[in-house]
């Protein structure tokens, strides 16, 4: 149910994309109005999800420790999965965000005959994982040479690199078979392995399913819905110099890629893929564990009602007196 | 699962039965299965009169399997107000809210569903329980679209529903470790646990040691003149053993050291001979040392109420520390507590000003990574004295004892004191041997009976949580002839025993200065022929048995 329903949400983009472009002739509705709703979406939602967060306090400092704490001199310390001072932590950041670290220790359980529960390796994740997020990174700075002018060398570079295998004309880009393969693997590990389909919501296949689209209607208009590229990036440069045009001769399918990448801007910071800026925020993740070296202090440490050792001895001075044990008031 | 026995007692589990455990979930969904309270997984509501000492809400007598549970008229608000209040103060619960992809990389992480299969101990859905209300009533997508954004209202079955799941979490941690943003279900469980106690449910099994220890000093409820009695019997043991009477310094002014230890090493075996190797340790060294009575619990099962309750239970020890003058503070071997002395003492109780940086008066190592809370491990004491080769030991005293070591879930998770106790146990004994690199260390198991889910009428739980524990104790058992299990925490030392029994029979469970005792060759001692357990620590010459004449 949740996948079906996420599934007809994208193809219902899809179609409101192609009669408005196909069909009707609402081209500045979805070249100019919907896209620039996005972008604002994104940008004011992703900034207010950002403040909402770091609104609230730390109060505590909770790091998860996963190696050998610093202590005594001669134990060397795990400096990157058990940091104990602030470049501990960005090593630490760095691995988790640019590398999945915890994902790469994942365990596969087992069961076995008998008692035996065993703890393999299980990477695939943490392969998916990264194939996807890079391979989306590639497209995406990819895409800038349709938003500047003269286009970054590094930019134009990537292209290159990208397309280094040299198949077909145009050449056939690397990152985006890795992404569709990536996000047919998300897809089909979610769907098929009972216990991930038990939890999984709709707000979980949604997200793969409109970066299916947008994967899958970039390749067809790379290499089959032949548009006019000049024309496409005339309507990009429009966009992000605030003169919007609509070239003519720019084919509907086009905005049915547009229309989907729009969507997923002005989904974003509503859904799960805010884990993108709340990842840096992760208490668990990004402090130091120094907490016996330097005291970590909590705004709001309400003041509470404790049991005094003059109470306490109140209850217990006779027996306290009995037992020899010292006492304030004889 | 039948027989003689009760519910509440091992014999009445059948392993071959809790094997067939089935991971496939049910077929209805998991907003539409309700909670099955069947004995053995639950665990006795609090009782009134603890929760009234405490002045915690709606004192009343109730039980999970009655339909109406007395909550109070306007539980849904209070619920409410107190998920607001929370996301307000804490940050790490407003992230843990909103930024789970539902990758799955928990789900097969949690000794619970590992040991039982239960979708719902899967971390992720035991988290969904409280996001599907958070999203419901405080996102927008959630108002919006309701249960097509995985929201759900909060209703009397939802309630149920947390109380059976958020009290079959032990807060261990081990999830957080594989969880590429570090969500960690014991910051939610404790959050839920905190909601849950705003309309007055929690289990006795935790609120009575609360009780017990705001008013006594301790979870177990020993009163003063009790702890002595206790400690002299301790004195009593090792003089039998080793030839040779120990002090007991008692709410000492002027002392050195306070020595705070969770007060299950009093009560139960094998506790009590870690206790006994406490106070051999410190006697042979010459510590000026003392114990308290009003400070006599290192635990503290605040940790698995609310925050508040961690901070009134924790006072004591600072306090205490300040009014006996000491220099500082040490403590013994305990998991959770060791989370609230390193990651909440000094923030809530602190700041320790009026105490030195910790310092070893034997060895003049100053413990520069506690300098701010003034409090140190014992076994990072103990360490560092074999390291400067203060202590004689003779670890051939040991040698019968085939020993694996347990990672105790908040040393591990929470601290990250991995080398040091490897480092000790490697010196007091001979035969050490790691258990599969996947169940130690950061990712240790717990041992099922943590968070205070250590009760007999929890019993099918705990064995089903230990079960992964137990799989790979029994593995070095099989391997490599284990036969004792050392952990540096009170709660493993009580259920792991339980653990160790029925899934790896055979393998007793030891504190790791119980081994330090049993090597420590003390000043003026007699010969040791029997360790503190009373049995030999030689191998016994089999008498030949000749044949009678018929």
């Amino acid at each position: 149910m949740n996948v079906f329903l996420s599934l007809v949400a994208v193809l219902a983009v899809m179609l409101a994309a192609y009669v408005g472009t196909g069909v009707l002739d609402a081209k500045f509705l979805f070249g100019t109005i919907l896209p620039y709703a996005a972008i604002a979406t994104f940008l004011i939602g992703f900034i207010y999800r950002i403040v909402g967060w770091a609104k609230s306090p730390v109060p505590f400092r909770i790091p998860t420790t996963c190696g050998q704490q610093k202590s005594l001199e001669w134990i060397p310390p795990d400096r990157l999965d058990n940091p104990h001072d602030t470049t501990g932590v960005i090593g630490r950041m760095a691995l988790e965000i640019l590398c999945f670290r915890s994902l790469f220790r994942d365990t596969k359980m087992e069961r076995h005959e008998e008692a035996t529960v065993v703890y393999g390796p299980g990477l695939w994740l943490w392969i998916g994982a990264l194939v996807f997020h890079y391979s989306f990174l590639v497209t995406f700075v990819r895409h800038l040479r349709f938003f500047t002018e003269p286009v970054p060398y590094v930019v134009a570079l990537l292209q290159r690199v990208d397309g280094f295998f040299q198949v077909g004309v145009p050449p056939v880009m690397a990152s985006n078979l890795f992404l569709l393969a990536a996000l047919t693997f998300l897809f089909a590990r979610r769907f098929w392995s009972p216990r991930l389909r038990y939890f999984s919501l709709a707000s979980d296949y949604f997200p793969l399913f409109l970066l299916i689209g947008i994967a899958g209607t970039g390749v067809l208009l790379r290499h089959f819905v032949r548009t006019d590229i000049v024309n496409v990036k005339e309507l990009a440069m429009g966009l992000v110099s605030f003169k919007p045009v609509i070239p003519k001769g720019v084919h509907w399918f086009f905005f049915l890629h547009l229309t989907l990448v729009a969507t997923l801007l002005a989904y974003f910071p509503f859904s799960k893929l805010m884990h993108m800026g709340g990842v840096f925020l992760s208490p668990t993740r990004n402090l130091a564990n120094n907490n016996r070296m330097v005291r970590h202090v909590n705004p709001w440490n309400a003041p509470v009602k404790v049991h005094t050792y003059e109470e306490y001895e109140d209850d217990f001075r006779d027996k306290m007196k009995a037992a020899g044990i010292p006492v304030e008031k004889e | 699962m039948a027989g003689a026995h009760k519910f509440d007692e091992v014999e009445y589990y059948k392993p071959e039965d809790l094997l067939a455990m089935d991971y496939r979930p049910p077929e209805t969904g998991w907003m539409d299965t309700p909670v099955d309270f069947r004995p053995g997984t639950w665990i006795y509501p609090g009782k009134p009169k603890h929760l009234e000492y405490l002045d915690l809400a709606n004192p009343r007598p109730w039980s999970p399997t009655d339909e109406d549970w007395k909550l109070p008229k306007n539980w849904k608000e209070i619920i409410l107000a107190g998920i607001k209040e929370r996301l307000a103060k804490y940050r790490s619960f407003k992230i843990f809210m909103d930024i789970c992809v539902r990758c799955g990389a928990c789900a097969d992480k949690c000794h619970f569903y590992v040991g039982g299969g239960d979708p719902k101990n899967m971390p992720v859905l035991r988290a969904e329980l409280l996001r599907s209300v958070y999203r419901n009533d405080f996102t927008t997508a959630g108002k919006i679209l309701g249960r097509l954004a995985g929201g759900r209202e909060l209703t009397v079955p939802v309630i149920k529903e947390w109380f059976y799941y958020f009290f079959q979490c032990t807060e261990c941690r081990r999830c957080s470790v594989f969880c590429p943003y570090g969500i960690d279900t014991a910051e939610i469980t404790m959050m839920a646990r905190e909601l849950l106690n705003l309309v007055g449910l929690n289990v006795n099994w935790v609120i009575e040691p609360v009780s017990n220890c705001f008013r006594t000093g301790n979870h177990l409820g020993i009163q003063p003149h009790g702890l002595k009695d206790t400690l002299t019997f301790f004195a009593d043991d090792i003089e039998e053993v080793t030839g040779i009477r120990v002090k007991i310094p008692m709410n000492q002014k002027g002392a050195d050291v306070l020595f705070v230890t969770p007060s299950g090493d009093f009560l139960a075996d094998p506790g009590t001979y870690t206790c006994m190797g406490y106070m051999m340790l410190f006697h042979e060294i010459g510590l000026n040392y003392t114990w308290s009575t009003y400070a006599s619990e290192g635990g503290n099962f605040g940790l698995f109420t609310s925050h508040e309750m961690i901070k009134r239970l924790n006072a004591k020890i600072y306090a205490e520390a300040k009014r006996l003058g000491v220099k500082w503070i040490m403590g013994g071997e305990c998991g959770h507590m060791w989370r609230v002395l390193h990651q909440y003492m000094d923030t809530m109780n602190g700041p320790a000003d009026f105490l030195e940086v910790p310092t070893s008066p034997i060895t003049g190592t100053r413990f520069e990574h506690a300098r701010s809370t003034k409090m140190i491990h014992i076994v990072e004491f103990t360490a560092d004295l074999i390291k400067h080769g203060k202590l004689k030991l003779d670890p051939s005293q040991n040698d019968l004892l085939k020993v694996t070591f347990h990672d105790s879930c908040n040393p591990a998770r929470a601290m990250g004191i991995l080398e040091e106790p490897r480092y000790v146990i490697r010196n007091v004994c001979s035969h050490f041997k790691e258990m599969p690199i996947n169940t130690i260390r950061e990712k240790t198991f717990c041992c099922g009976g943590g968070a205070g889910l250590g009760t007999d009428e929890n019993m099918e739980m705990r064995l089903r949580g230990g079960l992964p524990r137990g799989n790979a104790v029994r593995h070095v058992q099989q391997k490599h002839g284990v036969n004792r299990l050392v952990a540096m925490c009170a709660i493993d030392r009580a259920t792991l025993t339980t653990v160790c029994d029925y899934w790896a029979p055979g393998v007793k469970v030891a504190g790791i200065h119980e081994l330090v005792a049993n090597a420590l060759v003390m000043k003026g001692q007699k010969e040791r022929t029997v360790n503190l357990r009373l049995e030999p620590i030689h191998e016994v010459e089999e008498q030949p048995i000749y044949e009678g004449e018929e």
